[in-house]
């Protein structure tokens, strides 16, 4: 059941409580200063587990709160409105990756230990430095006891905390724990200061290990609209910001914000913004909703949310002048959690081309 | 071309030949234009002193100042066989660019000998004191204060954003000698960096590095001597300069290789050898056009300037250079995809970590030397005719 518009409004208020209580964007610097090769703070996901989001897309009957991607959606983007660190985007992908390929018994043992915030799940997809999910190197093959994995998934999100990773093969999906004998990783310092990691992968799986029902290319659309909500937060952060610099700065006698150049620029902005919350939203739906469109859809939010973040963080930078440029404002620190999503799951350009692919052209 | 060009041709090439290391070929931008510049090398430090003993590190700049008094004919010639050579300049900054033009147009013979000559061999370096917190395009709202005491002006202030500050060794900087006078009250100093008062405070960029600073005069003595032009021609001679680092800023681009090269080697090719990602190949061969579109017109507009130095159309020139900067940048992140994005340490090669600094440091290049905007206003205002209400 989709959420009512007054329920998705108490959802989203309680993120942005939660948030202001708990995780404002000191605590991303504080994360990001310490330089734990994890990307997050501990306490910090205990208390985003104990809010039950960690589960909002599990069933119930699997400890979750059965609530789909939509209500996901705004959670994740309420967390990215303050660049919160955690694997929270992450873990729900994988979950909705098991919810929608798992068996039975793959569900019961993974889903309830998401849901509670124990275990913390990532797919690893990427090989190189583009998204190009139809030429995976990575193989699997059957042996004896099972599959057999082997390759390198050079930057997985959240591959240093993950205690699972739902891994994107030649053949298929496969569950692989972080603890599995020969899967071995190695942190990577990004742009963006979370928990990347190298994965490679030469380990024997039990025969059950495979998600059979499992369709790739909808596993990733959790991933890639899950990104755009994310998008969806930061710009709306970022141009609160901006709007608020525009009307406090003065130059030549009067605030910034009171010359056209820069007033029709905003506007500019905001109705990019508003496309986009209308994209996320509708492909949010259809995938809980196994739409038809979902994919076009998908890829339509993914790619309106790249141009459009790419937009809004360069202009909050210009608008801001030399102090967009420092290290001490925040703007840059979206600006690059910005340019990480851009290319997550796809960036614009794939995102086009798989549009006009889906519809035939 | 006539055959005296073409004897200068020839004898600049022997004498590349002969001075510059074959080693350092092709290694201009990690250099000059880097976030982490290598360590100079003793080749390095051999090729600088022999170029700035030849005075080609500003070849247009009489010899008496350090320079070796080339035609602009000479020095594109010789900036062709450097090009051809893969050969590069490393005598730069805002002494070579900004300064040092400004000095040859405005200042008296005894400060053009004193200070030309150690801009010309690279051994002093300049930093540019024009912005502070409340006067960034609205320059002329300037505030640090300069009392004139007979033999020496008393500066107290700050500015901001001060590039190179922490490493520089005398700033040229625009100070208030009349409070009753906006543009009128402001004149142009030279203020030694070594002196009493002066303090320098990095300020960290979000690329990581801290190339600028804040820079605090506390009772600063400046001797008369370091007055360029008359007292209050300083926004007349600050805005000259500013022509000038526009002009260079649009120059930015030109000597890089081209990113079609770079996108071939790292991205898939289709059947016919194109680059498979349509839209990318389409970005690249814009930004590759506005790059030449760019040249032709810096060429054009120099061929017609009467007057030496660079016109008011410097303002569009720095648009675009800007705006090339900065699609450059990003469409090398385009090209290096997630490779791209790293911060440092493993599982990067070191142009990867350089692309993204690169990046983030391209932002600033429609911010300093005058915002894009403000670009505009100049052009809608003192070349098209336009006036506010
Ligand atoms: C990397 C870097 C290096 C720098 N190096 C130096 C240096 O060495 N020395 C030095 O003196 N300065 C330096 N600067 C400062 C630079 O010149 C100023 O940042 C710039 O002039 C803008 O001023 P501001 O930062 O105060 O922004 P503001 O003037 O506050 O501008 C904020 C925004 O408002 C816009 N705006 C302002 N007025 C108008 C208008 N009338 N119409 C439309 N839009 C308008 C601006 O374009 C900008 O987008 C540097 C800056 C950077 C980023």
């Amino acid at each position: 059941m989709p959420l009512s518009i007054q329920e998705q409004t108490m959802l989203a208020d309680s993120v942005g409580a939660w948030v202001a209580r708990e995780s404002p964007v000191t605590a991303f610097r504080r994360v990001r200063d310490a330089a734990d090769p994890l990307g997050f703070d501990p306490a910090a996901w205990r208390s985003i587990a104990a809010m039950g989001w960690a589960g909002i897309a599990i069933s119930e009957d699997q400890g979750g709160a059965g609530l789909g991607l939509a209500a996901a959606g705004l959670i994740v983007a309420g967390l990215g409105r303050a660049l919160v660190a955690s694997p929270l985007a992450a873990t729900i992908a994988a979950s909705a990756a098991i919810l929608h390929g798992g068996d039975e018994a793959q569900r019961r043992l993974w889903l309830p230990s998401i849901a509670e915030g124990t275990a913390i799940a990532s797919i690893a997809c990427d090989e190189g430095g583009h998204h190009d999910p139809a030429r995976l190197r990575t193989k699997a093959e059957r042996v004896a006891s099972g599959w057999r994995l082997s390759g390198v998934k050079p930057f997985v999100a959240e591959g240093s905390a993950a205690t699972l990773f739902v891994v994107a093969a030649d053949t298929g999906l496969f569950l692989v724990p972080a603890d599995t004998q020969g899967l071995a990783r190695e942190p990577r310092s990004m742009m963006d200061s979370r928990g990347h990691a190298s994965v490679s992968l030469d380990v024997t799986l039990p025969a059950d290990a495979r998600l059979s029902d499992a369709d790739l290319d909808t596993v990733l659309d959790g991933v890639r609209a899950l990104a755009a909500a994310e998008m969806l937060g930061l710009a709306d952060a970022v141009f609160a910001m901006t709007l608020d610099y525009l009307r406090v700065r003065v130059q030549f006698g009067r605030t910034i914000g009171s010359f056209q150049a820069l007033q029709h620029r905003a506007a500019t902005l905001f109705t990019r913004i508003e496309l986009v919350r209308s994209c996320v939203a509708a492909a949010l739906a259809a995938l809980d909703a196994r739409a038809d469109d979902s994919r076009s859809l998908v890829s339509l939010a993914k790619a309106q949310a790249g141009d459009m973040l790419n937009l809004v963080t360069r202009e909050a930078v210009q608008m801001h002048g030399g102090i967009g440029m420092t290290d001490e404002h925040d703007v840059g620190l979206y600006l690059k959690r910005a340019k990480m999503l851009e290319g997550a799951g796809g960036t614009s350009a794939f995102h086009r081309d798989r549009y006009a692919r889906l519809n035939g052209y | 071309m006539a055959s005296g060009s073409e004897g200068f041709r020839r004898a600049s090439r022997d004498w590349l030949g002969t001075h510059f290391p074959r080693a350092l070929a092709g290694l201009g931008p990690r250099y000059m234009s880097s976030e982490t510049p290598p360590e100079p090398t003793p080749a390095f430090l051999a090729w600088k002193r022999a170029i700035a003993e030849k005075g080609w590190g500003v070849p247009t700049w009489p010899c008496q100042y350090g320079g070796a008094g080339l035609s602009e004919e000479e020095a594109a010639i010789l900036a062709e066989e450097m090009a051809a050579a893969g050969a590069w300049t490393p005598i730069g900054g805002m002494g070579v660019m900004m300064f040092g033009p400004t000095l040859l147009e405005y200042g008296t013979e005894q400060q053009k000998l004193r200070h030309l000559p150690g801009i010309a061999d690279g051994s002093i370096r300049w930093c540019q004191g024009y912005s502070e917190p409340g006067a960034g395009s609205d320059l002329a709202s300037l505030q640090c204060r300069a009392e004139d005491k007979g033999d020496h002006f008393l500066v107290n202030g700050q500015k901001v954003w001060t590039s190179g500050a922490q490493w520089s060794d005398w700033c040229f900087a625009l100070v208030r000698t009349d409070p009753s006078d906006k543009r009128g009250g402001i004149s142009f100093l030279m203020i030694d960096m070594r002196s009493p008062g002066v303090t320098v405070k990095p300020i960290r960029m979000i690329s990581g590095s801290s190339p600028f600073c804040e820079t605090f005069f506390d009772n600063v003595e400046v001797p008369k001597d370091n007055l360029l032009g008359a007292t209050g021609q300083g926004w007349t001679i600050g805005k000259r300069l500013l022509q000038h680092e526009r002009g260079g800023i649009s120059q930015m681009s030109s000597d890089v290789p081209p990113l079609h090269a770079l996108a071939l080697t790292h991205l898939a090719i289709s059947d016919d050898g194109r680059l498979a990602d349509g839209e990318l190949r389409v970005r690249i061969a814009r930004c590759e056009m506005e790059a030449l579109a760019l040249a032709l017109t810096v060429a054009r507009i120099q061929s017609e300037s009467e007057e030496g130095g660079p016109p008011q159309a410097t303002s569009i020139l720095k648009n675009v250079g800007a705006w090339l900067a900065q699609e450059r940048a990003e469409l090398m992140l385009e090209i290096l995809g997630t490779r791209g994005l790293g911060w440092e340490g493993a599982g990067f090669a070191a142009p990867e970590l350089e692309a993204c600094r690169q990046w983030l440091f391209s932002k600033a290049v429609s911010i300093y030397g005058g915002t894009t905007e403000i670009q505009n206003d100049i052009v809608a205002k003192r070349m098209l005719g336009l006036k506010d209400a």
